[in-house]
C-alpha cells in the first residue's frame, strides 16, 4: 500500500505527539497533582479544603486521560518503548499506579462521610496521588537521560539489569525535584485563577514562589550537569530514517555532552530551554504582581519548554540503554510499523481536536473561582 | 525463563482484570439506566424522576471510581509484566488500546465530571446531554477494548515480519470488523447491562420490602425490569453468536467448554453433564443430549464439531511445521536477504507460533524430538473440567436471568409490587450475574490458555523478565490496596443504600438551615 506520507516523516511526528500528550497531561493533570500536593499546606480547615479540592474536583478526571492515553499511544506508536520502559522501571510503575488508583478514590470518597479522620486520610491520600507520580515521573525522565541498563536479545527481548534503588542518582533526583517543583507552582497558580481570593491564595502564592525559585534553580543544575557530566549517546554512522524498527541493526555509542549536539546543530532548538527559563520568571513576576493568569500562563509555558528542551535534546534518542547502547531506542528504530502509524494518525487528527472542542466546553461550563460560600448552596459539591 | 515468574505475572493479571471487570460491567450498564431515567425526567418534568436519577448517580459515581482507579493499571500492566507480548504484537494491539483513549475513555471522562457537578449549572436537556455522552463514553470504550480482546482470540489481519521479529498489521479493517470482536462486544456490553438491572431491581426490591422510599422503588424497579429482560435475552443469544464464532475460531475451546474428547457423527451431542477426567482423557457418567450441540454450534445437521483428539493431531502437525518456519527464521535473521529461506519462512510462517510452543522444553525448537513434539501438542488443551463447569454455571446463571425479568417484568406491568417471595429472591439474586460475567471472562481467557495470542503467541513467552520478588512486591500491593478499597467501596455503597434517595437532599437542608457548612 503506498501512504501519503513516508515512513520517516510519520515517525518524527509520532515523536512530536508523543510530546503533545506528555504536555497535554503535565499541563492539565499537571495542576491537579501540584493542587493535591499542596492541598495540606494551603488549606488548613475542612472548608479550605473542600475549596481546594473543588477547583479541581470536576475535571481532574478527564484530565487524567491524558496520561492514559499516553500510556496507549506509546503502545501503538513505540511498542518497544512501552515494553522496555514499564518493565524495566518495574517498582517505579507500580508505586506511580498505586499512588494513581488511591487519587479518584480519595476525591469521590472524601466528601461521603463528615467524620474528621476519615477526611484527613483522604486529603493525604490526595497529597500521595499528587506528590509520588510527579516525583517520580521527573525520576524517570532523569533515567531516560542517563540511558536505562536494558539489553535486547536476538529476539528482540528486553531484559533490565538495574534496580529500584539504582533508579535514584544525583541527576534523576534532580529531574524528580525539578518536576514536583514545577508542578507545585503550575497548582499554585491554578489555584490563583480557581480558589477565592483570601488565605489560601496567600499560602499558595507563598508556596508558588518558592516551587519557582527552586524551578529555576534545578532547570539551571541539571542543565549544567548535563552539559558537563558524562551523560549522552550518539549513533555512529548514518542513521536510517526509513529503516526497520529492529535496534539490533544500527551502532550506537555513549558520547559525553553528546545530549547538548542537537543544539549547536539546530540553533532554534534553544527555543526550549528559553521558554523554560522565561516561563519560570514570569510566573514568579504574576505571583508577585498577583496577576493569576499571567502566573498561569506562564507556569504553562515553563512547561512546555521544559518538557521539550528534554526531548530535543536526546533526539532522535528515545530510551537509550546504559547497559548496551547497541540496545537503544530512537524515533528510526523503534516504532510501529508505516501502516499503524498512518491509520493512528489519521485517528488522532479527527479525534484531538474534537476532544479539545469538548474540554474547553466543559471548562467554560464550570468556570469561575471556588468560594466557601458556594459549598453551602451548592450541594454537588465534594 | 522461570516458570515461577510466569506464573505470577499471570496470576497478577488474573486478579487485577477480574477485579477491574466487578466494576466496568455495573459501570456500562447504569450509565445507560441513568439515561433512561434522566430521559424520563427530562419528558415529565417530575422531581421524582430527579431523585431517582440523582441517587442511582450517586452509587454509579461510587462504582465509577473504582473502575477508573483499576483500569490504570490495566492500561500500562502489558508493559510492566507482559513485555515480550507487547512488542510482538504492539502494532496492532496497541492500536485499539489508544483509539480507546482518544473517542471513548476522554469522553466519559470529561463529561463525568459535569454529569455530578453541572446539575445546576446546567439546563435539563442539557445535562441530558451530558449524562449521554458518559454513556456512550463508556459503551465505546468497552468496544475497544473487546477489539483488542477480540484480536487475541482471532488475530486476523496481522502478519509476521521477520525484520521486526514482531507481528505488524497488514489489513487494519480486518482488525476492525474482526466477527469475534463483534460478537463478544455485544455480549459482554449486554452482560454489564444485566448487572446494572439486577443491582437496581434488588436494591429496589430491598426498599419495597421495607416499605421505604416506594416512590423511587417502584419506578427504578419497573425500568430495570424493562431494560433486563432485554438486555438478559442479548446475553443469551448474543452468547450463542459467540459460540458460533468459537467454531470456526477457536474450536479447541469449543471441544474444552464441551468436555468432548472424541470427534462424534454429525450432529453431535450436547454433554448437560459429567465429569471430565483430564488425566484419562475422557468424560465419566456423562449425560448426553441428542444432537444439540452440533445443531448449536455448526446451525446445520451435517456440520461437524472437532474433539480434543483430532484437534490435538491438527496442532501436532502445526508444530512440526512451525519448527521448519522457526528455522527459516533463524537464517533469515542471519541473513535478512536470503530468498530460499524467505520463501520456506512465507511457506510456514502461519505455524510459527506453534513451533515456539516448544521452547517451553527446549531452548531451540529444531531441537524437538517427537515425544516432546507430542507433549507440546497436548499442552495446547486448556484445563477442560475449568471450562466444562463454568461454562455450565455462567450459561446457567445467564438462563436464570431470563426467567428473573420475565417475572419482574410481569409484576411491574401489573403493578404488583408487594410479592415479597419474588423481592427477596430479587436482593439475593444480586451477586448472581457477577459471578456470571467473572466465569465468562475466565472461560474466555483460561480457554484460549495456552496462548497469549491464538496460534501466534505463546503466553509463557509473553511475560515480561522480572525477578520473582519484584512479582511478589506488586502482588501484595495490588491485594492490600485492592483489598482494601473494596472494603472502602462495598461500606460506602450499603452506607448509600441505607440512608436512601433523599439523604443528600436532607443532609443539605438540614445544615443549610443550621448555617453551617454543608457536608454532603
Amino acid at each position: 500500500m503506498i501512504l501519503p506520507l513516508d515512513y520517516p516523516t510519520l515517525r518524527v511526528i509520532w515523536w512530536g505527539l508523543m510530546g503533545v500528550l506528555l504536555i497535554g497531561f503535565a499541563l492539565t493533570d499537571g495542576f491537579d497533582m501540584g493542587v493535591c500536593a499542596l492541598l495540606p499546606f494551603v488549606a488548613r480547615t475542612d472548608e479550605e479544603r473542600r475549596v481546594v479540592i473543588n477547583t479541581v474536583g470536576a475535571t481532574w478526571e478527564g484530565n487524567q486521560v491524558w496520561f492514559i492515553l499516553g500510556g496507549g499511544a506509546i503502545f501503538a506508536a513505540w511498542p518497544l518503548v512501552y515494553a522496555a520502559s514499564f518493565s524495566g522501571f518495574y517498582l517505579a510503575m507500580f508505586l506511580v499506579l498505586s499512588a494513581l488508583i488511591l487519587r479518584p478514590v480519595a476525591f469521590k470518597y472524601r466528601s461521603k462521610r463528615p467524620n474528621g479522620a476519615w477526611r484527613t486520610f483522604w486529603d493525604w491520600a490526595l497529597f500521595v496521588g499528587g506528590f509520588v507520580p510527579a516525583l517520580v515521573f521527573g525520576v524517570a525522565v532523569g533515567n531516560v537521560l542517563l540511558g536505562a541498563p536494558f539489553k535486547l536479545d536476538g529476539d528482540l527481548r528486553s531484559t533490565y539489569s538495574g534496580s529500584f534503588l539504582g533508579l535514584f542518582t544525583p541527576l534523576s533526583l534532580i529531574c524528580g525535584l525539578l518536576s514536583v517543583a514545577m508542578l507545585l507552582l503550575h497548582g499554585a497558580a491554578w489555584l490563583g485563577v480557581k480558589a477565592e481570593r483570601g488565605p489560601i491564595l496567600d499560602r499558595a502564592r507563598t508556596y508558588g514562589t518558592i516551587a519557582g525559585g527552586f524551578s529555576l534553580v534545578l532547570f539551571a543544575v541539571g542543565g549544567l550537569l548535563i552539559a558537563f557530566g558524562p551523560f549522552g549517546f550518539r549513533i555512529v554512522g548514518a542513521a536510517d530514517p526509513g529503516g526497520f524498527s529492529n535496534p539490533l541493526r544500527a551502532v550506537v555509542a555513549a558520547a559525553p555532552g553528546a545530549w547538548l549536539g542537537n543544539y549547536g546543530r539546530y540553533p532554534w532548538m534553544l527555543i526550549a530551554p528559553t521558554l523554560g527559563f522565561a516561563g519560570v520568571a514570569a510566573a514568579l513576576i504574576g505571583l508577585w504582581k498577583r496577576s493569576e493568569p499571567l502566573a498561569l500562563a506562564a507556569s504553562s509555558i515553563s512547561a512546555i519548554g521544559i518538557i521539550s528542551t528534554v526531548g530535543l535534546s536526546m533526539f532522535p534518542f528515545i530510551l537509550p540503554s546504559s547497559a548496551d547502547p547497541q540496545s537503544s531506542l530512537t524515533v528510526w528504530n523503534a516504532s510501529s510499523s508505516h501502516l499503524t502509524l498512518f491509520i493512528m494518525l489519521l485517528v488522532t487528527v479527527v479525534f484531538l481536536p474534537i476532544i479539545l472542542i469538548y474540554t474547553a466546553w466543559v471548562y467554560s461550563v464550570l468556570w469561575g473561582r471556588t468560594s466557601a460560600a458556594a459549598l453551602r448552596t451548592d450541594p454537588d459539591l465534594y | 525463563m522461570d516458570p515461577a515468574v510466569i506464573d505470577l505475572s499471570r496470576l497478577q493479571f488474573a486478579l487485577t482484570a477480574l477485579y477491574h471487570f466487578l466494576f466496568v460491567p455495573l459501570t456500562l450498564g447504569l450509565s445507560l439506566l441513568l439515561v433512561i431515567m434522566e430521559s424520563i425526567y427530562v419528558m415529565t418534568g417530575r422531581p421524582i424522576w430527579r431523585t431517582t436519577t440523582r441517587f442511582w448517580g450517586t452509587l454509579f459515581g461510587i462504582n465509577f471510581v473504582l473502575g477508573v482507579a483499576t483500569g490504570i493499571t490495566m492500561e500500562f500492566q502489558f508493559g510492566m509484566n507482559w513485555s515480550y507480548y507487547s512488542h510482538y504484537v504492539g502494532d496492532i494491539f496497541g492500536a485499539p488500546l489508544a483509539i480507546e483513549g482518544l473517542m471513548a475513555f476522554f469522553l466519559e471522562a470529561t463529561f463525568v465530571g459535569l454529569m455530578f457537578f453541572g446539575w445546576g449549572k446546567l439546563s435539563r436537556v442539557g445535562h441530558l446531554f451530558v449524562t449521554g455522552m458518559v454513556a456512550l463514553g463508556t459503551n465505546l470504550s468497552a468496544l475497544w477494548i473487546l477489539i483488542a480482546n477480540g484480536w487475541m482470540q482471532n488475530p486476523v489481519g496481522a502478519a509476521f515480519n521477520p525484520a521486526t521479529m514482531r507481528m505488524e498489521v497488514s489489513n487494519f479493517e480486518a482488525v476492525l470488523f474482526n466477527p469475534v470482536a463483534q460478537a463478544k462486544f455485544v455480549h459482554t456490553v449486554s452482560a454489564g447491562y444485566v448487572i446494572a438491572s439486577v443491582f437496581v431491581i434488588g436494591v429496589s426490591s430491598y426498599y419495597l420490602l421495607k416499605s421505604k422510599w416506594v416512590g423511587v422503588a417502584k419506578r427504578s424497579f419497573t425500568v430495570a425490569a424493562a431494560f433486563g429482560l432485554a438486555a438478559s435475552l442479548s446475553v443469551v443469544v448474543l452468547g450463542d453468536e459467540s459460540g458460533y464464532t468459537l467454531t470456526d475460531n477457536q474450536k479447541m475451546k469449543l471441544a474444552a467448554i464441551e468436555a468432548m474428547w472424541r470427534t462424534e457423527p454429525a450432529p453431535a451431542s450436547l454433554t448437560a453433564f459429567g465429569l471430565p477426567d483430564l488425566k484419562a482423557r475422557q468424560t465419566n457418567f456423562a449425560v448426553q443430549i441428542p444432537y444439540v450441540l452440533g445443531l448449536i454450534a455448526t446451525r446445520s445437521l451435517d456440520g461437524k464439531v472437532s474433539g480434543i483428539f483430532d484437534l490435538v493431531a491438527i496442532s501436532e502437525t502445526r508444530i512440526e511445521s512451525g519448527v521448519l518456519a522457526y528455522d527459516a527464521l533463524q537464517t533469515l535473521k542471519a541473513q535478512p536477504d536470503n530468498a530460499e529461506a524467505r520463501g520456506r519462512f512465507e511457506l510456514h510462517s502461519r505455524d510459527l507460533g506453534y513451533g515456539l510452543l516448544l521452547k517451553r522444553y527446549v531452548a531451540d525448537p529444531r531441537q524437538a524430538d517427537a515425544a516432546t513434539i507430542r507433549k507440546a501438542s497436548w499442552d495446547t488443551v486448556p484445563d477442560v473440567p475449568l471450562m466444562f463447569w463454568s461454562f455450565r454455571i455462567m450459561a446457567g446463571i445467564g438462563f436464570g436471568m431470563i426467567a428473573f425479568f420475565a417475572t419482574a417484568f410481569l409484576l411491574a406491568t401489573r403493578r404488583k409490587f408487594e410479592v415479597r417471595w419474588f423481592l427477596r429472591i430479587a436482593v439475593l439474586a444480586i451477586p448472581l450475574p457477577w459471578i456470571s460475567t467473572e466465569l465468562g471472562w475466565l472461560i474466555s481467557e483460561i480457554g484460549r490458555q495456552p496462548w497469549a495470542v491464538e496460534g501466534v503467541l505463546p503466553t509463557f513467552l509473553g511475560a515480561s523478565s522480572l525477578s520473582v520478588a519484584q512479582l511478589l512486591a506488586s502482588i501484595v500491593g495490588f491485594t492490600l490496596l485492592y483489598g482494601g478499597l473494596a472494603v472502602v467501596e462495598v461500606g460506602l455503597i450499603l452506607h448509600t443504600i441505607k440512608k436512601g434517595p433523599f439523604a443528600q437532599q436532607q443532609a443539605f437542608a438540614a445544615m443549610q438551615a443550621e448555617g453551617a457548612p454543608a457536608a454532603a
